[in-house]
């Protein structure tokens, strides 16, 4: 048995012990414990070192709220956990933890210089000190703080656990499962209501856990505990999730609850979930998540040993343990007594109740004066000493300026109770302040969810099991035997002999704010309270300021001079507790984290070893490297075998809409600047969108299937921005107009075959089109068979060359594909990827929407004019082209250039000047949006949005890049077959 | 997550089914109205919004569902969808959102 152990007490097994180490040094709890509770068995306080002065630190609490014992859970490679809270991880056979924030080790600590230094870290200390030089940043601020102000190590390798997610649905959701929660499911249950119900811990029970001489209907808190919950148990619309923390309180009660599987679990077959993430959409929500106690702001308030009442309570009344030998108890609150008396009774030495208040009840004294404490009123601690370890205190009394010395190894604070908000604040609940509680309230609901019990405010078991039973629907009302709540008071300020500039009295432990921080913070200037929270960090470490952010509001209030209420309450936020992210990314893992759209051609692709690059969402091949080729190599061999004779290339990412309906023209008509009235059945049109403001949108080629019939293609990536576009103004401003708009991306593969030899190729396969020169020509579309799979085989072309787009049916993608490939052989046909694609495009001097454009350029811009309808009386963008600003003088248009170095290929988005010469910042006329070396030209080319562009052809510009500034002359941007003859070939 | 009433299917479905589209009720001039209109005037319907603390109506899409566009109100503070309409009714009075919210 460990040394501060009272055996026959808590729920902890005495019959299983428990081996495990922290820093390496092995330790034996029980089943049952907390890691907390296992290392105070021991002896053990000092958990870890602080964020910022890194001084020793010890365990606070007992909960979820704790703001010190942070560790790092190491379940082996890639699964080491940082910033576990002790307090709530259970042990087990083999665990291993280790301390943070120390460096050699716990108790020897070489960035303690900065506690030393203290005086020199004070709120705002970053944002005063860390702001110039600015090249100071990389190589001196940045790593200081990095190694300074670690909350433990990231895992070094990925996670190799699974995660799970599910969605749930019930009528009633109970968050808590102390007395208010456990007994809103009893009375929800019995009125057949779909029940959830969830805590964080691992039993069930909250304070009945731990709770001594407590008699429910005139049963054991415990015996009552273990009824209701075998009631709960057995009833089939009830759910009792346990180890499940209710993360985050979205719209429309929807909560977001994640369950710990397996972390409790000493080994855990491969494959199972380690958490699984619960989205629960409930009719009703009943939030019991309890109160907070809160801590005193006292001079040495943070030593290891000094931690919260109640936990010293639970310890005992749960765990069996023992929290010290020799106990100072520090209080403003009636509440703490119970504590004292509690331990004492467990035969432990209370050395003094100190209490700031200079009366108590009656009933409160006497039992202390049965108990023979010494109890001493009106006063407050004003040191506290012990290295490591508290091992003493002086009791300052204000009034007589009397100073007593206390031995201890441990001290209990108390400084009331904190209704825990978190939840009801993340569904917009109102609050408001109690006076009499000195702490924020539930008020009026945003969602159909109510607070019960302490969370409420209404502390005491029989008060939180009678709004249970009411929130759940029933009307029992139970009587219970139970020590008096009490009431207490709050202070901003402890009297203190000790000059407040020598006193260290921490209100945010994990954030290592002080009271003088706060101060500090109001005088200079920040009288919000948001300001005040992230200026002095207090309240925005991993805890959220669960036991701070009420002191550090007295704080706040007093020192701007406002009443509390006036000074509001900072905004909870979504993870209550920390979070993983597998628990957040679930299933979205790997390949799932992000869905790969692939064409029916792709397999083929990747078996022909191509390089792939994404495009949106899509993955499409890039180049397809030869016997080691680099993507320089490759692409030029792509080009020139396009060029010379034969290239296919795999289209189908491009989108596709079909506009169907008697008024399809018409609408055609309003959603593009080009005119559709004049293109025949049969015929194709290269499509321009702009949006409303102008500005081009969209481009595709456009065949008229038939008089009522359009095969609309949009870019890859634009497919489904333009289909909601369309679908958007046919359904609002357009409802007059018969069409109807069918999304066929993925319905058809689309082959491009480009090249002198294209219509070679195709014409054996092709059935019932004619496909000579005359018959079938450029911009034009027919419908027919191809390998005897029906097509609409389109004549266009986006190389320049000879081309045509063979639109199947998806699954014969393939077949079509290698049929041609094959056939092809002959005129020594090439695969190419999207690069070369990008290369002859640009050779001709065709836009890529969103490369060459940027939501800022209009269709004179980019040089088409051409393609705004001039007899139109409406489109969407036309009256916007006539904005002042659309027409004025000196925008940038898109030119070509060409490198007075034609081996210089100039990079996408290098910034162009006209005089190299100017002072920095220079004048900058625009950027490069295209670049290529061109293997047909035999030297690069560029496209490039200039100011006043297409007055300045010939004149040289200047591209400065790092070590050298590039020459270029402005062109028109059509740098291959400016005449279009190579379209004609026979 | 909100729970959204397509008023086309007639029922709550998640958010995720659904797109935000904008402000409601701003009227596409009509091509001639567009010819007469100043500079100024066009800008005020390109982009100026109300941007309205409290009750809102605005456009959404039931994306991944009917594939309809409609209107709703939408308390811009509370985050509550008071109710939603059919696209083409016009803006709801005062009083059919304050019945809306009984
Ligand atoms: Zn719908």
């Amino acid at each position: 048995m460990s040394a501060f152990r009272k055996s026959g007490r808590g729920m902890v097994d005495a019959s299983k012990p428990v081996n495990f180490t922290f820093d390496g040094k092995a330790y034996q709890g029980l089943q049952g414990d907390t890691l907390a509770s296992a290392l105070l068995a021991n002896g053990v306080h000092l958990t870890g070192r602080s964020f910022k002065y890194h001084r020793p630190r010890g365990i606070v609490g007992a909960g979820s709220e704790e703001p010190n014992a942070l560790v790092a859970f190491d379940r082996g490679e890639g699964r080491v956990t940082p910033n576990v809270r002790a307090t709530t991880l259970e042990i087990f056979d083999g665990l291993k933890a280790e301390s943070q924030n120390r460096w050699p080790n716990l108790k020897t600590d070489i960035g303690g210089f900065n506690n030393i230094f203290s005086m020199f870290f004070p709120a705002g200390f970053y944002n005063k000190t860390f702001k110039w030089p600015a090249s100071f940043w990389d190589k001196v601020y940045e790593p200081f703080i990095r190694n300074m102000a670690g909350l433990g190590p990231a895992p070094k390798s990925s996670d190799p656990d699974v995660y799970a997610s599910v969605y749930g649905h019930c009528d009633v959701l109970i968050v808590g499962a102390g007395p208010a929660g456990i007994a809103a499911a009893v009375a929800a249950a019995k009125k057949d209501q779909r029940v959830i119900l969830v805590d964080e811990q691992a039993e069930p029970g909250g304070g009945l856990l731990s709770a001594q001489n407590v008699e429910i209907d005139g049963m054991a808190a415990q015996d009552w505990l273990t009824k209701s919950l075998t009631t709960l148990r057995k009833a089939d619309n009830v759910t009792v999730m346990l180890r499940s923390t209710a993360i985050g309180y979205y719209h429309d009660n929807f909560v977001a609850v994640n369950e710990r599987l397996t972390d409790h679990i000493p080994s855990v077959e491969p494959g199972r979930s380690r958490e699984k993430l619960h989205r629960i959409r409930a009719g009703k929500v009943i939030l019991a998540q309890g109160g907070i106690e809160r801590p005193l702001v006292f001079n040495g308030n943070d030593r290891p040993g000094v931690m919260l009442a109640s936990a010293a309570q639970t310890y005992l009344g749960q765990y069996g343990v023992a929290v010290g030998n020799e106990v100072v108890v520090f209080t403003s609150h009636d509440s703490a007594y119970q504590a004292a008396f509690e331990l004492a009774d467990a035969n432990i030495s209370i050395a003094a109740i100190v209490d700031i208040r200079d009366k108590i009840s009656g009933d409160l004294q006497q039992a202390v004066e049965a108990r023979a404490i010494d109890l001493i009123l009106g006063s407050s601690v004003s040191k506290t000493s012990g290295k490591l370890r508290i091992n003493g205190c002086e009791v300052y009394t204000a009034s007589s300026g009397k100073k007593q010395s206390f031995q201890c190894d441990a001290l209990l604070m108390s400084g009331g109770w904190t209704p825990s908000l978190h939840l009801w604040s993340h569904s917009k609940g109102g609050i408001k302040w109690d006076a009499d509680l000195a702490a924020y309230v539930p008020e009026q609901a945003n969602e159909n969810a109510v607070c019960v019990g302490a969370c409420n405010g209404n502390f005491g078991i029989e008060a939180a099991l009678n709004a249970g039973t009411k929130a759940g629907g029933g009307r029992k009302k139970f009587k219970v035997k139970e020590p008096e709540f009490g009431s207490g008071v709050v202070l901003d300020h402890l009297p203190n002999y000790i000059d407040s500039s020598k006193q260290k009295a921490f209100v945010d432990f994990q954030n290592d704010v002080t009271e003088k921080d706060i101060k500090l913070a109001v005088r200079e200037g920040f009288k919000s309270i948001e300001h005040v929270k992230r200026y002095t960090t207090n309240g925005m470490a991993t805890d959220q300021g669960k036991t701070s952010n009420l002191n550090a509001l007295e704080i706040a209030s007093k020192a701007v001079g406002k009443p509390i209420e006036k000074v509001g309450l900072t905004t909870f936020r979504p993870p209550y507790t920390p979070t993983t992210f597998g628990a957040l990314a679930g299933y979205r893992d790997g390949e799932l984290f992000d869905p790969t759209r692939k064409t029916a051609i792709d397999p083929w692709a990747e078996a022909q070893g191509a390089v792939f690059e994404p495009v949106g969402i899509w993955r499409r091949a890039w180049y397809f490297p030869k016997d080691g080729e680099d993507m320089h190599a490759a692409v030029a061999r792509e080009c020139k075998a396009t060029r010379d004779s034969l290239g296919i290339f795999d289209a189908s990412t491009l989108g596709k809409i079909e506009v169907v309906g008697p008024d399809a023209t018409k609408f055609m008509n309003l959603m593009y600047s080009n005119s559709w009235t004049t293109l025949k059945p049969g015929r194709c049109r290269y499509g321009l969108m702009l949006r409303e403001d102008g500005y081009i949108y969209d481009d595709g080629v456009v065949a008229r299937m038939a008089e009522d019939r359009y095969h609309v293609t949009t870019t890859s990536g634009g497919a489904p921005r333009v289909y909601r576009h369309m679908e958007d103004y046919l359904q609002t401003e357009f409802q007059h107009l018969d069409v109807w708009l069918t999304s066929t991306t993925e319905q058809w593969a689309v082959i491009a075959i480009n090249g002198p030899n294209a219509r070679k190729l195709i014409e054996p396969f092709v059935e019932g089109i004619d496909l000579s020169k005359d018959a079938f020509p450029h911009m034009a579309v027919r419908e027919g068979k191809i390998c005897g799979v029906p097509t609409r085989l389109f004549r266009v072309s986006f190389t320049g060359e000879l081309g045509f787009e063979i639109n199947i049916p998806s699954h014969y993608g393939r077949t079509v594909w290698e049929t041609l490939f094959e056939a092809g052989q002959s005129y020594e046909i090439c695969p190419y990827g999207t690069e070369t694609m990008h290369v002859l495009r640009a050779e001709k001097g065709f836009i890529i929407v969103g490369q060459d454009t940027d939501g800022t350029v209009t269709p004179h811009d980019a040089g088409m004019g051409w393609a705004v309808a001039k007899k139109k009386k409406d489109f969407v963008g036309m009256r916007s082209l006539k904005r002042s600003d659309l027409i004025a003088d000196g925008r940038k248009h898109l030119i070509g250039l060409l490198t007075d170095d034609p081996n210089v290929v100039l990079e996408e988005g290098a910034q162009i000047v006209a005089d190299p010469n100017q002072p920095i910042p220079m004048d900058m006329l625009g950027h490069v949006t295209s670049s290529y070396w061109s293997e047909s030209l035999g030297r690069s080319v560029a496209m490039a949005l200039v100011k006043d562009g297409f007055n300045r052809m010939d004149e040289t510009l200047h591209v400065p890049m790092p070590g050298t500034t590039h020459k270029a002359k402005v062109v028109k941007p059509v740098f291959y077959d400016p005449k279009g003859e190579r379209l004609n070939v026979v | 997550m909100f729970e959204i009433h397509c008023p086309y299917c007639d029922e709550k479905r998640p958010e995720i089914e659904f797109a935000y589209a904008g402000e409601a009720h701003i009227v596409r001039p009509n091509a001639q109205d567009q010819g007469e209109m100043s500079d100024a005037d066009w800008s005020q319907y390109m982009f100026i919004r109300d941007n309205v603390r409290g009750e809102h109506c605005e456009r959404w899409w039931h994306q991944h569902g009917c594939n309809m566009f409609f209107n709703a109100v939408r308390h811009t503070v509370t985050d509550k969808f008071v109710m939603t309409y059919k696209m083409g009714k016009s803006r709801p009075t005062a009083k059919q959102i304050a019945d809306a919210k009984k």
